[in-house]
């Protein structure tokens, strides 16, 4: 039990994009399901509640299946962010960008900057040393779209 | 494209149904006050078709959040002047919209969470029992770096900085310049004036980090050109103890 309920306590993220703050928008705004995603019906079981008291430390149902994931090309103002997941025993070990902007100095220098941070900051999130990063950047913004896109596909 | 909020939430947990007001609540708010909808209420107080007060009481509030901060700001934070296009409330509803989001999860029974609205957070209860929340502070001179690891319970942490120069940001000092801003970090109470604080103070330039300073409850720390960071009293008091050793540059 006791197992079960660190590993849900690890990270419950649920990610919205939304239209307000930054322009350049060409793409309405879009809900994506979280992490653990709450059922559209608020009838079934919270997604902290663990199904079973299994003392196995075998990832949580629900969490990630094992793979390779390719997020969705996101358009940002500086150019194309995209991300690719590996997962292994249900957990995310490495991160890659396939796509990140560099077809301007300006988008270079942005890019340089978050590229590796974003990188550390998911990763970070997961072994829960640094819970969340302040000061954000229009590419963070792209790449969690991407990456969320990613963990939809690695979700089972 | 627009700003990601994360929600990141521990024990007690809550039933899906708390989670998903807190989500319809961002999204109503983004329907009224979004600048690049054409059918929000924000967009048709720019075309002249309604006032401000005749919106609803939400438009009321953030009207006179917006008016609060102006004042204190002298003017620097002017949702009527921000945009060419008129009336911009965006730099406070950001905020305001995750303060009441968290009293949502709050009335519905959860205690410890943790907000990521476009690098701008409220850090609610903590982590785990007897752990604040850890909140890294973007170092804007360092590829990948963290400048500053702050421990934080029940506060609101926003950067306005370099990293996010954008058109939501105006009458900032010229970039490249020694001594040059780089960021500013405000802690407080709630994020609507805590990030309200950062985004004004940073288009102050030099000037802002001891504005932010002055604003009573509020600490602030700011990154200049070449890699140096500043930081008041307040801002030592509001972070946990044990966290104060930070790695940033030397305190002036």
């Amino acid at each position: 039990m006791r197992a079960s309920i660190a590993l849900f306590a690890t990270v419950v993220g649920l990610i919205m994009i939304f239209s307000f703050k930054t322009p350049d928008t060409t793409r309405p705004p879009t809900a994506i399901a979280g992490l653990p995603t709450p059922a559209p019906d608020s009838t079934s079981p919270s997604p902290t509640a663990s199904p079973s008291g299994s003392e196995s430390p075998s990832p949580a149902p629900g969490r990630y299946r094992d793979g390779q994931y390719t997020g969705s090309d996101i358009s940002m103002r500086f150019g194309d962010v995209q991300v690719r997941i590996s997962v292994k025993g249900g957990r995310i070990t490495d991160i890659q960008t396939p796509h990140m902007p560099f077809d301007r100095p300006r988008s270079q220098e942005i890019s340089q900057e978050a590229a590796p941070l974003l990188y550390h900051e998911v990763l970070q999130a997961q072994s829960a040393q640094i819970d969340s990063l302040s000061g954000a950047t229009y590419t963070s913004d792209a790449y969690a779209q991407s990456l969320q896109s990613a963990l939809d596909q690695a979700h089972s | 494209m627009g700003t990601a909020i994360s929600l990141d939430m521990r024990a007690p947990w809550v039933g899906p149904e708390v989670v998903d007001e807190f989500f319809a609540w961002l999204g109503s708010v983004d329907e009224r006050f979004s600048t690049y909808r054409e059918d929000s209420a924000v967009s048709r107080v720019r075309r002249g078709e309604v006032a401000v007060l005749d919106c609803d009481s939400d438009m009321s509030e953030v009207l006179l959040l917006c008016e609060q901060v102006r004042l204190a700001s002298s003017g620097v934070f002017d949702a009527w002047t921000h945009s060419p296009e008129g009336f911009d409330p965006s730099g406070l509803v950001k905020g305001w919209s995750i303060d009441r989001g968290a009293e949502i999860l709050l009335s519905g029974g959860a205690r410890n969470f943790c907000i990521n609205a476009g690098g701008d957070i409220l850090a609610q209860g903590e982590r785990e029992p007897g752990v604040a929340w850890t909140v890294g502070i973007r170092n804007p001179l360092e590829v990948g770096g963290v400048a500053k690891v702050i421990s934080v319970r029940d506060m609101a942490v926003a950067t306005s900085g370099a990293y996010e120069r954008g058109a939501h940001i105006t009458n900032a000092v010229a970039p490249g310049a020694p001594g040059e801003l780089l960021s500013i970090t405000v802690v407080g109470r709630g994020l609507t004036l805590t990030d309200a604080y950062a985004t004004a103070a940073y288009a102050m330039g030099d000037a802002g980090t001891s504005w932010a300073a002055s604003q009573p409850g509020y600490g602030v720390f700011a990154i200049t050109r070449p890699e140096r960071a500043v930081w008041d009293g307040e801002f030592d008091k509001l972070i946990e103890t044990g966290a104060k050793a930070g790695s940033a540059g030397a305190r002036s």
